[in-house]
């Protein structure tokens, strides 16, 4: 039921199916995509400011605004969205044994506004950041560009609430009878959390981009102070969906973590009932905590204290997601295969990037740390050290089910040095630039500040350690999917023993856990 | 130890840790957030790209901020255009510059020199160019 690439279909076979491995693969595929495009970006801004001084390779500074804007887009809802709902949509069907997802065709257009979106947010290299903040992205942000971004991010939306529903009703009103909700796997539990969260948390940004278009066409001032609105207004409805939508970008990778670690130290997961808890903690305690990104805004004290009450109940949660990995490796015999190694790589980084986050939340901390490369560091160890790691875990695991070949694993091996290496490199020492007090999208810095210097130029160097490693699995991807050794499809990671493997179940209906 | 234990172990742990992380911030920022009465106030204005300042007495300053030893300032934050944070990061002055808002922060500084103000909120295209300094005097 897999194994597209293998008997050989036409592209357009692919394209216009509303199965749901092929809207699987689609997403896949432009997810990856987007994630070598946006990754030229980031090695632009590097490689920019491994020297100060104005001209070294970017010539303007409307034109670095403008790259690390696309950048931050893309990453967050062309590449970590897709590959979260291309690995769901590939396995929760099968993990709820349905024969697809509820709504095909809803799935299929869901998919196809990702491209449109993408081709948006391109076509107009926006220069607002990503937050694209009031009153900047108002009566600043020049021309087109900027009412193309809140377009295409509306359409992105929109798309991202589509395949909610489609989640929430697969695996709520299509699962199979004899399967409870309890059992069903956790992968599917955290695709499940999130949708639930996008539905609640999505409106309020998608209310706030209308506000932000008609605010621009000049026909209303909602967040305009000249016009009578308020900036904080905006700050509240972005924060209100981003910072549940940090555990939106979270969850499926920690979902997918679950998938990979018991089957490969060969052991039953430690605990299904404290990791469904914690999926479902995290999706609620996500909600109480967006109002630490607005500390310096002129909160009173009494509200800056309810927000660090709701931002640090989210850590023992997350502790338990770790605790829950830990125990199931306990004892285990593990195999570092390539899918393991970027597992277990997440979870260290996850921590660490959690335990950066406390500091963040205690308000006089976030004073120092607040709007700083501290925070670039702490955002990017999430996104890079959990959420990546996880998701690349999932894709050398997935590989020889889609293309029924391997992938070299000796060159992912050396992905995952030089990805950990280069994470490790690059963002704990923007922790430390942030600490020397280094603002973030900064196009230049004083070249008198030794210490900037020297600390952006160690970072600018992990950052080409991490694009090398990028470049290791590029080569996995493309060259390996065609020509590489064919996959033993009963155990294709040498595991030993009876496995299951929820993608080649020929007829999930008939298939027992 | 079971697993079982150990978990719990954590969980009590992690939230001992967490009740230590913010009752000690809970009392910091109290602290922080306490202006002393005989502050004198001085008026930052930021707009695209610089910072203007006004003293109690009158006078007006460009970019560059003269304060004395050992006395306690509280800012009065204004802006003009679009979002800034006016930032002075050897002192830990931080604080949001929002359009139709007026924001405060205060420090006292106990030190002479010169030391950096910068702007901490993208706000265009000479972000990184929003530079001032702030030079504290040792006259009594």
């Amino acid at each position: 039921m897999v194994l597209e690439l293998k008997k050989p279909r036409p592209v357009w076979q692919i394209m216009f199916s509303t199965h749901h491995t092929d809207v699987g693969l689609l997403y896949l595929v432009t997810g990856l995509a987007f994630l070598f495009m946006a990754g030229v970006l980031a090695m632009l801004i590097r490689t920019h400011l491994f020297f100060p001084g104005q001209n070294f390779l970017i010539s303007d500074s409307v034109t670095f605004n403008r790259i690390f804007t696309v950048h931050g887009l893309t990453m967050l809802f062309l590449f970590a969205l897709p590959v979260a709902n291309g690995i769901g949509n590939y396995l929760v069907p099968i993990m709820v044994r349905y024969k697809d997802m509820a709504y095909p065709k809803l799935n299929a257009i869901a998919f196809w506004m990702n491209p449109i979106g993408g081709a948006l947010l391109w076509l107009g290299f926006s220069d607002t950041s990503w937050v694209s903040y009031a009153p900047y992205s108002v009566i600043r942000a020049p021309g087109p560009a900027a009412d193309m971004m809140i377009f295409g991010l509306k359409i992105l939306g929109i798309s991202s609430i589509l395949s909610s529903v489609n989640f929430v009703v697969t695996i709520l009103k299509c699962k199979h009878p004899d399967l409870p909700l309890r059992k069903v796997p956790l992968f599917a539990w955290s695709m499940l959390t999130v949708s639930l969260m996008t539905l609640v948390a999505m409106p309020s940004y998608a209310a706030a981009l209308i506000m932000l278009l008609t605010d621009r066409l000049g026909v209303s001032g909602f967040f305009n102070p000249t016009a009578g609105g308020d900036p904080i207004a905006y700050l509240h409805l972005f924060w209100f969906t981003f910072h549940p939508e940090v555990y939106i970008f979270l969850l499926p990778a920690i979902g997918m973590m679950y998938e990979l670690i018991p089957r490969f130290s060969r052991k039953p997961l430690y605990s299904q009932g404290s990791g469904v808890f914690a999926f479902v903690m995290l999706g609620m305690i996500g909600f109480a905590s967006w109002g630490h990104h607005m500390y310096s805004t002129g909160m009173d004290f009494t509200t800056k204290v309810v927000f660090m009450i709701g931002t640090l109940a989210a850590v023992p949660a997350s502790g338990m997601h770790v605790f829950n990995f830990l125990a199931t490796m306990w004892g285990g015999r593990i195999k570092f295969a390539a899918p393991m190694l970027f597992s277990v790589g997440g979870i260290a980084l996850f921590f660490s990037a959690g335990a950066g986050g406390v500091l963040n939340s205690a308000m006089p901390l976030d004073f120092i740390s607040h709007g700083t490369y501290w925070v670039v560091g702490h955002m990017h160890l999430f996104l890079t050290g959990t959420i990546a790691f996880g998701f690349v875990g999932m894709v050398y695991y997935i590989f020889p089910f889609i293309t029924g070949r391997m992938y070299n694993e000796k060159l992912a091996k050396i992905h995952f040095i030089m990805m950990l290496w280069g994470t490790v490199q690059v963002f704990f020492t923007q922790h430390l630039l942030g600490l020397e007090g280094m603002p973030r999208r900064v196009y230049d810095y004083p070249a008198e500040y030794s210490s900037w210097v020297q600390l952006n130029q160690i970072a600018t160097v992990g950052a080409w350690i991490l694009g090398g490693g990028f470049v290791a699995f590029l080569i996995n991807l493309l060259y390996y999917s065609s020509k590489g050794k064919e996959a033993n499809m009963d155990d294709p990671f040498g595991l030993g023993g009876k496995y299951y493997y929820p993608h080649t179940a020929k007829n999930p209906h008939h298939i027992g856990y | 130890m079971g697993h079982e234990t150990a978990e719990w172990v954590m969980v009590g742990v992690v939230i001992a840790i967490l009740l230590y992380v913010g009752v000690d911030s809970w009392v910091v920022q109290k602290e922080v957030e306490e202006v002393p009465a005989d502050a004198e106030t001085v008026k930052v204005i930021g707009q695209q790209w610089f910072w203007s300042f006004e003293h109690q007495d009158g006078t007006k300053e460009v970019n560059t901020l003269h304060l004395k030893k050992g006395h306690a300032y509280n800012f009065e934050i204004y802006g003009k255009d679009v979002m800034h944070s006016f930032n002075i990061p050897d002192w830990v002055v931080f604080e949001d510059v929002v359009p139709g808002h007026v924001n405060h922060a205060w420090f006292a500084p106990d030190q002479a020199g010169e030391f950096p103000i910068q702007c901490r909120e993208y706000c265009g295209l000479l972000h990184y160019n929003m530079r001032g300094s702030l030079i504290v005097e040792d006259t009594p």
